[in-house]
């Protein structure tokens, strides 16, 4: 589905990914660790193909298509979703404008009723019509970024930080989406979707498992390995561990 | 009292006005022929009818509950469907109300500037409207100011009265010819809005591209009275200055102003609103989405006067700079006097941020689409209050205005 080779990335000349290598196959869900400031979000935005994320080596394939280039929209309706750790506010852009795009972006025909039957899986009939993002709660905002990609249906699913900020109650409708998403109930062979998620503690591995995962450090995937197991040490030993970890 | 009103006129005839650029009135045509009467506006010609329907004004007249149409410097028609709604020339008016004298250049000064003073020493046309006490008008009044007429000024003043406990809706199309380019429009236009009564005053503007515009309009506001004032324009226009203002004078009014404008390339608009809240529990909002394109250039202002307890007022402008060489230029000012007020100002001037655009384009649309809907989305001002012909009035100028910004 998804593969990464040799990858470095620049913001403002400034190096913030250095030689990145990952392969995602179909139905597969991949976790992503590391510390603040260590390039995850940047990893995301480069697959999204944010332009001020500069590639400067290394390419990006998706569905076997070289992407490296592409842009951002073509990216979306190839079927590359995002979910954003922090999405920006914008004034009088309703989150129900956002959710209509984001159907249509694959070639749906929608209705007023479409949206509303969506959002109310998300509990957020009552959001659809306030402009995006603003004055919403930290939960809010991931379902309110979870409704959009609901809309979308991406094949490859992003999600940057989706358990952050969110309720104990929450957590299981937003596991419960995510698992939607990644076509969780089928079995692993008819699992046309994959994932790749950004989490710290690790909470929504809890509801939504991962074959894999990997830990990035200043810009380098460091290790990787089974999630349960990398998360277990990263607990127990912080990350210096993966710095000296041998796996690298 | 007349001779009051053009002594102060005439002292003030070269008086540069406070704002704005100004203007050599001899450079326009004072005179023009006078048009005939019509009996419906069925019977303007095609042309006509499609630039007033442009501004709001629609021939057919249907869900109006009265219409107004001066062409040039002439009332053409006039008419109103409602009992409890009077409406009619505004000569004609002052000839069958003595009471009239004491709303005229009563909110407005004749010598406030050039222009006023013009206003008061020439011959005016313009509309009285007048909801009768208690009358709920429920359906939108339309007037058109026309100007069909190369190079003339149109010398309008206007009077309209919501008498007490009356609710009064009127939208005001003011638009030119296609074949006019230039031309002057001096509009002085007095509101009074009496106790517990409700006016709400939408004004589409869609000129000649050289025309040069002047409205002069003030308003005195009851208690417990509600005032909105709506501005849209959406093409280009020479120049227009207005900087409206509303007295309030009894307590709980309300007051709010909206303006939505777009300045092309050679269009200076110099815009704003004034509230002056002087009594208990008043409320007023100032809320301007202005757009400069190119070299269009806006300036937005807006005063907030707060004189007695209790009063809470917010001032919003904001602007969106489009292309490259437009200016916006912001000047929101606040003035409390007393420690009981409540003001409170916001004002950004901007282009879109980039990762507003990145963000939509996250979701599947390109970039063209994604700036489109975010000006469509800064362009949106809540309109609660207006009846829905006029909502929806603003909201197709508006999505045009829209389609020839992109
Ligand atoms: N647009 C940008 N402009 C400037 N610096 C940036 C930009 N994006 C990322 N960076 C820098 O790149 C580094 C990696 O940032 P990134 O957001 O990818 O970290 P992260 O691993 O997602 O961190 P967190 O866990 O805090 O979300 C940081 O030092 C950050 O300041
Ligand atoms: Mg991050």
């Amino acid at each position: 589905m998804l593969s990464i080779e040799h990858l470095s990335v620049e913001v403002d000349d400034k190096r913030i990914l250095n030689d990145v290598n990952m392969k995602i196959n179909e139905g597969e869900t991949h976790a992503l660790f590391g510390p603040n400031g260590s390039g995850k979000s940047s990893l995301l935005f480069t697959i999204a193909g944010v332009p001020r994320y500069k590639v400067t080596a290394g390419k990006i394939y998706y569905k076997n298509k070289d992407i490296t280039d592409a842009p951002m929209d073509e990216r979306a309706k190839l079927g590359i979703g995002i979910l954003f750790q922090h999405p920006p506010v914008i004034r009088g852009v309703k989150l129900r404008d956002m959710v209509r795009i984001s159907l249509e972006s694959r070639g749906r025909k929608v209705t007023d009723a479409d949206i509303n039957e969506l959002a109310k899986k998300l509990n957020l009939e009552n959001f659809l019509d306030r402009d995006a993002n603003l004055g919403f709660s930290g939960g809010e905002i991931k379902r309110s970024e979870l409704l959009q990609l609901l809309g979308q249906r991406p094949d490859f699913v992003m999600l940057d930080e989706p358990d952050s900020g969110v309720d104990l109650v929450n957590i299981g409708l937003v596991g419960r989406t995510i698992n939607e998403l990644l076509e969780k109930e089928k079995k692993i062979i008819e699992r046309t979707k994959s994932g790749l998620i950004i989490t710290h503690f690790g909470n929504i591995l809890d509801f939504v498992k991962a074959d894999r995962a990997y830990v990035m450090m200043k810009g380098h995937v460091l290790c990787q390995g089974n999630s349960v197991e990398l998360l277990e040490d990263i607990r127990k030993n912080g990350y210096g561990e993966c710095m000296a970890c041998a796996k690298r | 009292m007349r001779e009051e009103i053009t002594r102060r006129a005439r002292a003030a005839k070269d008086k540069t006005p406070a704002y704005g650029n100004d203007v050599d009135l001899n450079a326009f045509a004072q005179q023009v022929p006078a048009r005939e009467k019509i009996t419906s506006l069925a019977e303007l010609s095609q042309g006509v009818k499609e630039r007033a329907l442009g501004v709001g004004v629609d021939a057919s007249m249907k869900d109006r509950s009265g219409s107004f149409f001066q062409h040039d410097q002439s009332v053409v028609f006039s008419a109103s469907t409602i009992e409890g709604l009077e409406l009619m020339d505004i000569n004609d008016a002052l000839k069958k109300y003595e009471w009239l004298e004491e709303y005229f250049f009563k909110v407005v000064q004749p010598d406030q500037d050039k222009f006023t003073a013009y206003g008061a020493m020439h011959p005016f046309s313009g509309y009285f409207i007048r909801a009768l006490p208690g009358a709920k008008i429920v359906f939108p009044l339309q007037a058109c100011m026309y100007i069909g007429r190369e190079g003339m000024i149109q010398n309008v003043h206007n009077i309209l009265i919501a008498e007490e406990g009356s609710e009064l809706h009127v939208i005001t199309g003011c638009t030119t010819d296609t074949h006019v380019q230039k031309g002057l429009h001096i509009g002085v236009t007095e509101f009074y809005v009496k106790d517990n009564a409700k006016l709400t005053y939408t004004m589409v503007h869609n000129w000649g591209p050289d025309v040069v515009v002047r409205p002069r309009s003030a308003t005195r506001l009851g208690k417990n009275a509600v005032y909105m004032s709506n501005y849209v324009s959406m093409t280009k226009v020479r120049d227009v200055q207005m900087y409206p203002s509303c007295v309030m004078e009894g307590e709980n009014g309300v007051a709010r102003f909206n303006t939505v404008v777009y300045a092309p390339p050679e269009s200076h608009l110099d815009l704003g609103g004034k509230a002056i809240l002087k009594a208990k529990g008043c409320k007023a909002e100032i809320i301007a989405r202005t757009i400069a394109k190119d070299g269009g250039y806006v300036a937005s202002r807006g005063l907030i006067q707060g004189d007695a307890p209790g009063v809470k007022a917010h001032l919003e402008c904001r602007g969106l700079l489009l292309g490259k060489g437009g200016v916006i230029y912001a000047v929101p000012e606040l003035i409390g006097s007393l420690p009981g007020v409540d003001l409170s100002h916001e004002a950004a001037v901007g282009k879109i941020a980039e990762e507003e655009i990145q963000y939509l384009m996250a979701r599947g649309v390109d970039a063209d689409t994604a700036t489109a809907l975010i000006v469509r989305g800064f362009l949106d001002v809540d309109v609660r209050g207006l009846p829905p012909q006029l909502q929806a009035e603003m909201k197709r100028t508006i999505a045009l205005g829209e389609k020839s910004m992109m």
